[in-house]
Parts: C-alpha cells; sequence; structure tokens
C-alpha cells in the first residue's frame, strides 16, 4: 500500500499537496503537476490556474469578505 | 587534467577588472603576479565604488568555481589563511553595516515563542512591509524598454547562475528536521533530478535566447555595487554557522516575494515580445516560488524555529537582509538603467 496523500491547507493560502496530483477543473480538464509538492489554488484569483501564483495575497490584504473567501 | 566547467557547463570564468586598490591587489595576487602574503592589504575605495564589494565578491567566488585566470584556477588560494583572514575583515564590516541598516529601518519584527500559524501570519507580514523602493518588476511590466530588460537581466544574472548555492552552505549545520525541508524547496531549483531542469539552466537557456552572454559570471563587470553586495550577503548568511538561522530567513523571505513579482515580469515579458525561455524561467517561478514561499515560512523557518526557541530575532534579522538588500539593488538598478536611457537618447540625437 502506499501512503496517504498527505494535503495541507495554508491559511488565506493554497493547498498543498504532496506528491503528484492531477487536477480536474470544472470544463473537465486535467492540469498534471509532477513536482515534489504543489499548491492548489482556493482563492480563484490566480491567473494559473488550478495552481497558485500568489495573487491570494492581494485578496487577503483587500478586506474581511475576502480573508473569509480565503481560508476554509 | 580536462578544464573544469562551471555550473552551466561553460569554461570557468576569468577574473574581472578591478574597481580600486583592494580588489587591483587581490586580483594580481589571484593571478600570481605580486603576493599580499605578509603584506597588509590596501584600504580599499569607498564604498560605492564597488572596490570593497568586489573583493569580497571574488573571495567568496573562491569558494564557488574560481578563476580560469587565477593561479591553479584558484584552487590553492580557497584556504590561504591571509585571504579568509582578509574576507573575515571584509565580513564584518559587511554584517556591521547591515545590522545598522535592519535596526534603522525599524521593520515589524517577529514573535518570540508564537504558536506556528501565528508565527506564519507575522513572517508573511513581515515581507510585506514598505521598505520605500520602487519595485523593479513593476518597472519592467509597465514601462522597460529591451534594452533596460536586458540589463536589468544582466544584473540579476549575478545571482541566478548560482541560485540556491548559498543557502546551501547551511544544509550540514541544520537539525534533521529542517534538513529535510529545506532539501525539499532545493530539489525543486535543482530540477528533481533533471539537470535541464535546474533553476540556474532555465535562466541561462533564457539568456541566450535573449542573445546575452550565459556564462557563468559573465556579466560581473558591469555588475553594480549593490548587487555584488546583495550577493555577498547571501554567502555570508550562509557560509556562518552562526548566521543560520538568518541565512533561513533570507531564504523564506526571498521566495516570499518572488511568485508575483515574477507574474509581473512575464507581463512585462509579453509586452516586450522577450523569447519564450526567458519568459518560462520567470513562469516557472510563479508557480515554483508560491509553493516555496509556503514550504519555506511553514516547514523550513517553522521546524527551525520549533529545534532551536528564541531564534525568531535572528530569522527575522536574515529576511529583514533580504528586503532591504532588494530595495537597495532595486533602487540602484532603476536608477542605472534610467540614465543609461537617457544618455543613450542623447547620443541618437548627437
Ligand atoms: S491560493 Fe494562491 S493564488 Fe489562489
Ligand atoms: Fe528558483
Ligand atoms: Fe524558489
Amino acid at each position: 500500500m502506499s501512503e496517504p496523500t498527505q494535503v495541507t491547507l495554508c491559511e488565506d493560502g493554497p493547498m498543498l499537496v504532496r506528491g503528484e496530483v492531477v487536477v480536474e477543473d470544472e470544463d473537465g480538464q486535467r492540469h498534471v503537476s509532477s513536482r515534489p509538492v504543489t499548491a492548489v489554488c482556493r482563492c480563484g484569483a490566480s491567473s494559473l490556474k488550478p495552481w497558485c501564483d500568489g495573487s491570494h495575497k492581494a485578496r487577503a490584504a483587500g478586506g474581511p469578505r475576502a480573508r473569509r473567501l480565503g481560508s476554509v | 587534467m580536462s578544464t573544469p566547467q562551471t555550473g552551466n557547463g561553460q569554461s570557468m570564468p576569468t577574473l574581472p577588472r578591478a574597481r580600486g586598490p583592494l580588489s587591483a591587489a587581490l586580483i594580481a595576487d589571484l593571478r600570481g603576479e605580486t603576493t599580499l602574503v605578509d603584506r597588509t592589504p590596501p584600504e580599499p575605495a569607498p564604498l560605492g565604488s564597488g572596490d570593497e564589494e568586489l573583493a569580497l565578491w571574488l573571495l567568496y567566488e573562491l569558494h564557488h568555481h574560481g578563476f580560469d585566470d587565477a593561479v591553479d584556477g584558484g584552487t590553492e588560494h580557497e584556504w590561504r589563511p591571509d585571504l579568509l583572514a582578509l574576507r573575515g575583515d571584509l565580513e564584518r564590516r559587511l554584517e556591521q553595516r547591515w545590522r545598522e541598516r535592519v535596526a534603522a529601518a525599524d521593520l515589524p519584527e517577529l514573535p518570540v515563542g508564537a504558536e506556528p500559524a501565528d508565527l506564519a501570519r507575522a513572517f508573511f507580514a513581515l515581507c510585506e512591509a514598505d521598505t520605500g523602493a520602487e519595485s523593479v518588476a513593476r518597472f519592467l511590466q509597465r514601462e522597460a524598454d529591451e534594452e533596460q530588460l536586458a540589463e536589468v537581466l544582466r544584473q540579476r544574472s549575478i545571482y541566478h547562475v548560482k541560485e540556491q548555492d548559498a543557502a546551501m552552505w547551511t544544509l550540514p549545520r541544520l537539525p534533521d528536521t529542517t534538513k529535510a525541508h529545506l532539501v525539499t524547496i532545493a530539489a525543486d531549483e535543482y530540477g528533481n533530478g533533471r539537470p535541464d531542469d535546474l533553476h540556474a539552466q532555465l535562466w541561462a537557456r533564457g539568456m541566450r535566447a535573449c542573445g546575452l552572454d550565459a556564462a557563468y559570471a559573465a556579466h560581473v563587470d558591469g555588475a553594480l555595487p549593490a548587487v555584488l553586495e546583495q550577493n555577498n550577503l547571501m554567502s555570508l548568511l550562509g557560509l556562518h554557522r552562526r548566521l543560520v538561522p538568518a541565512a533561513l530567513g533570507h531564504l523564506a523571505a526571498f521566495e516570499v516575494t518572488s511568485a508575483v513579482p515574477s507574474r509581473r515580469v512575464v507581463r512585462g515579458m509579453e509586452r516586450l515580445g522577450a523569447p519564450e525561455p526567458m519568459v518560462a524561467y520567470y513562469r516557472e517561478h510563479m508557480v515554483a516560488d508560491a509553493v516555496h514561499e509556503q514550504l519555506a515560512v511553514r516547514d523550513l523557518v517553522g521546524s527551525y524555529v520549533a529545534e532551536v526557541p528564541g531564534s525568531e530575532p535572528e530569522i527575522a534579522f536574515g529576511a529583514a537582509v533580504c528586503l532591504l538588500a532588494e530595495a537597495a539593488t532595486a533602487t540602484a538598478v532603476l536608477e542605472h538603467v534610467r540614465r543609461d536611457d537617457e544618455t543613450a537618447a542623447g547620443e541618437d540625437v548627437a
């Protein structure tokens, strides 16, 4: 048995996934990442979705609503 | 014996031109023309001339690839007591300068003994601090022309040809958990087992595509003193066990301040129609550093603080050095490329 996939949720930021990952987006398109650790965007603001590109920072700085959306 | 090669698979760098009495004496010594052994090295020209900055950069470079035109490529110079003593003197001056600069800047502090999530939040907040400097990435995004972009790339190349290397000096001195986290980040920087994907190689491909010299240390003669100083600071923090927490703080701040500026650089390069391999370097950093910043702050710094309680102020010092050195470099680089632009425009008219 392989180890279970480890996922870390970052406050006001992305979800970190360890190991190779495939993300299927809303349109059914599959995105593969083979980095050791991948940051998946949770805030919706990334310009390279589904991956995080740091854009959540501008969002988090945007106010209380943005902050709520950015965290689980 | 075959000629040793540098990280770019190219021949070794040659010694740069001197910028004052100290760098001149050092270069002559490394070439074997004169010797500094049993002599007091000359006083450097004032800071900002690049003399002292270049001398220290040369001494650090002896621990990297050395120089083709130094005696034995510089291998015998690497551990010479007199050169190490000179390096120590220059390092003490460098560190004192930056201790003072950081104290004067009065950036936000990191809480001592905080919960991991609070420490991470404080670290990200520290990296948002306004240093008062204009951003090079914004300049590239909005207004740079092609030659200004090329000059920024030449200045940046001083670091990117040895991307991540200085931080790796810390590896054997880290607690085991922190070691593991540093290697996770470094694996990405060094291509995850694929030499072609090494970030320094991605950089070299980008430079070649732009028609710029991609060889190791190719642009040192034109490097601004602030750029050399920024480079020296990374070596200083990496090479001293005492400064390990500062090196980690520096690395984390470096990663935290990379993804968003990389996006701006990509926009600027797309605006200018820059060659795809160079754009690819920065696009890779939008994604890679969005990962690295989380790993560096939460895992790397977080694990170190857990292992070495009370290290927060030194971690904050390293982060501040990163932010302020980038601010100083940005100010110097922007002043330089705008002035050159005016000169070029003047020549056009004449
Ligand atoms: S979570 Fe980072 S850009 Fe969306
Ligand atoms: Fe990198
Ligand atoms: Fe990175």
